[in-house]
């Protein structure tokens, strides 16, 4: 047997019209099917968590509705599960909104179910907390921490399933584990078959960055093409029970499925690659044989698992001080000595106007923007070589005033600065910050709650 | 004789990832049988060298020759990462393309 899972969103940001032809290319099999959404990053998360604490309801995915409600209903027609970490800070809230959907597209009494525990903020003090690998910092402050989420692996999902839900709202999920939750749950793959967790997890790590397998992040024209990039398909990935794995896209869309394709992605954010650490098991994908079958068609097997770890991480945001940017451009001639100019001129004030604690950096941007833009139709006409400079100040400080005035100095260019600078654009904001630490797996416990039609 | 630069980029492609402040490159030859070859031009004093003035701190390599790649991991290249970095690419996502601008000698059998 054959199970199926497409992604139709890879970040928070991703294109939100991606989904439609994904769930066309599903209801093509006769086989058990799932479409996840990986919507949340390290910093997307702690952004939610102060949306929250601004508004009780708010703090899950922003861009749920344009996510889901182009496919939801065909999802629901064609038992089609859907899982996705768009629940975010607040799983609950996606779910009242998703029911809202779900009722809106004729199917009120959908079972949807609500995973928690990820977030434990408020049990900080009483975890036993140890660095993760890379992690230098200290465990922040409590009253500092805006979030504190536990990557869960694919077990709550895995009992959602079970428990017939038919879309499944997560909060903190590690990205993997939103396929190898629905692989596990038709295949019936035990939670010690480590082979077969081994390929489910890297089935949703092939796809968990949607277009990433399939052209995304992948053109370098002349070098690397990629036909139909405004239109590329997304990821589908059909898994054996035995655990060998296809990866392809539906017919029709843009983008490519090849072995350069898959390679890219097969080692994205991997360190050793022996050893690539998620909550539900660890992957060896030293032997991994990567092989092209098919027109868009990339068979992968020769991952190996091993026993899951016994700590699972958790990412820690904080704020910690402000920041600012602030840009301002000149071009034509001796334009690179004028930004120079302003650069150094911008030095001394800052030198002069800021505590010496501020942090500053400055960069020299540019090919063509303020003289004609894209094109370049003046830099056509003209003989010479154009310059077209934009200098770039970003600066750090603990005190948000300093921050202000730091970027102010730049503005002040427009009258105190070189000849001929503009178009200035400044911005300022909190700076959220993230650490990376280990908790016991035995003192996390996710819970699933089955709604039916937003009722608990 | 051809004194003309050759730069990895002509033989190799690479998609760079982060984890923390630390930075994985993944990096392969398009012609898998240019791998020994790739491993010649990667070693991880050589890619030390070429992200110094980052301030990297330590370069581990792990040859994948089932891919015909290899994967680097480099300690301390982000500048603090999205966490501190006051760069515009805190993730450092454009510095697969900074290791593809390493100078190379051409692989055998290649004019």
């Amino acid at each position: 047997m054959t199970v199926v899972i497409g992604c139709g969103a890879g970040f928070s940001g991703d294109r939100t019209d991606a989904a439609g032809p994904l769930v066309d290319a599903l209801l093509g099999y006769d086989a058990p099917r799932a479409l996840m959404f990986e919507t949340l990053g390290e910093r997307t998360l702690a952004a939610a968590q102060l949306r929250r604490v601004q508004n009780p309801e708010g703090g899950d995915e922003p861009l749920l509705e344009a996510f889901l409600a182009p496919v939801l209903g065909d999802c629901l027609a064609n038992d089609i599960s859907v899982l996705g970490n768009f629940g975010a800070a607040n799983p609950g809230a996606a779910c009242r909104r998703i029911a809202e959907l779900t009722s809106a597209a004729g199917f009120a009494e959908a079972r949807l179910a609500v995973i928690e525990g990820d977030d434990v903020r408020e049990r900080l003090g009483e975890l036993d907390w140890t660095a993760w690998e890379g992690e230098r910092r200290e465990l922040p402050d409590a009253a500092r921490v805006v979030a504190a989420n536990v990557y869960l692996g694919a077990e709550p999902l895995i009992e959602a399933l079970a428990k017939r839900a038919q879309v499944v709202i997560a909060g903190r999920v590690a990205d993997p584990s939103l396929a190898l939750a629905p692989l596990c749950h038709h295949h019936g793959w035990a939670m010690d078959d480590w082979d077969r967790l081994a390929a489910g997890a890297l089935a949703g790590h092939l796809i968990e960055c949607g277009a990433q397998v399939t052209g995304g992040y992948f053109a370098d024209p002349g070098v690397k093409e990629v036909p139909g990039m405004a239109e590329l398909g997304y990821p589908l990935v059909e898994v054996e029970r035995d655990g060998r794995l296809v990866v392809t896209k539906p017919a029709g869309t843009g983008g490519l499925v090849t072995e350069q394709t898959v390679k890219e992605q097969l080692l994205y954010e991997i360190h050793d690659p022996a050893a690539y650490v998620t909550p539900d098991v660890i992957l060896d994908l030293t032997g991994v044989e990567i092989r092209q079958i098919g027109r868009d068609r990339v068979a992968i097997h020769g991952v190996r698992g091993k026993p899951a770890p016994s700590r699972l991480k958790t990412t820690i945001s904080f704020l910690d001080g402000h920041q600012g940017e602030a840009e301002i451009s000149y071009a034509g001639p001796n334009a690179a000595a004028r930004a120079r100019l302003a650069r150094d001129t911008l030095r001394e004030r800052l030198a002069r106007r800021c505590p010496p604690d501020l942090r500053m950096r400055f960069d020299l941007i540019g090919v063509s923007s303020v003289f004609d833009g894209d094109e370049m139709p003046w830099r056509e006409s003209s003989r010479s070589t154009v310059e077209d400079v934009r200098l770039r100040l970003a600066v750090e400080h603990a005190r948000r005033e300093v921050v202000e005035l730091a970027t102010q100095e730049l503005l002040a260019l427009y009258c105190c600065g070189p000849a001929g600078g503009g178009g200035v654009r400044r911005h300022h904001e909190p700076r959220l910050k993230t650490a990376s630490f280990l908790v016991p797996r035995e003192q996390v416990t996710p819970t699933v709650v089955l709604n039916r039609g937003g009722e608990a | 004789m051809n004194n003309d630069v050759t730069l990895l980029h002509r033989y190799a492609h690479a998609r760079a990832g982060d984890k923390g402040d630390r930075l994985n490159l993944a990096v392969f030859a398009h012609d898998t049988r240019h791998y020994a070859w790739l491993l010649e031009q990667l070693s991880e004093a050589r890619v030390m060298t070429l992200f110094h003035h980052r301030g990297v701190t330590a370069v581990r390599r792990y040859p994948m020759p089932n891919l015909g790649g290899v994967n680097l991991v480099l300690d301390d290249v982000l500048q603090g990462g999205v966490n501190g970095a006051l760069n515009l690419d805190g993730h450092g996502k454009t510095l697969s393309a900074l290791l593809l601008s390493l100078p190379v000698t051409p692989p055998p059998g290649v004019a």
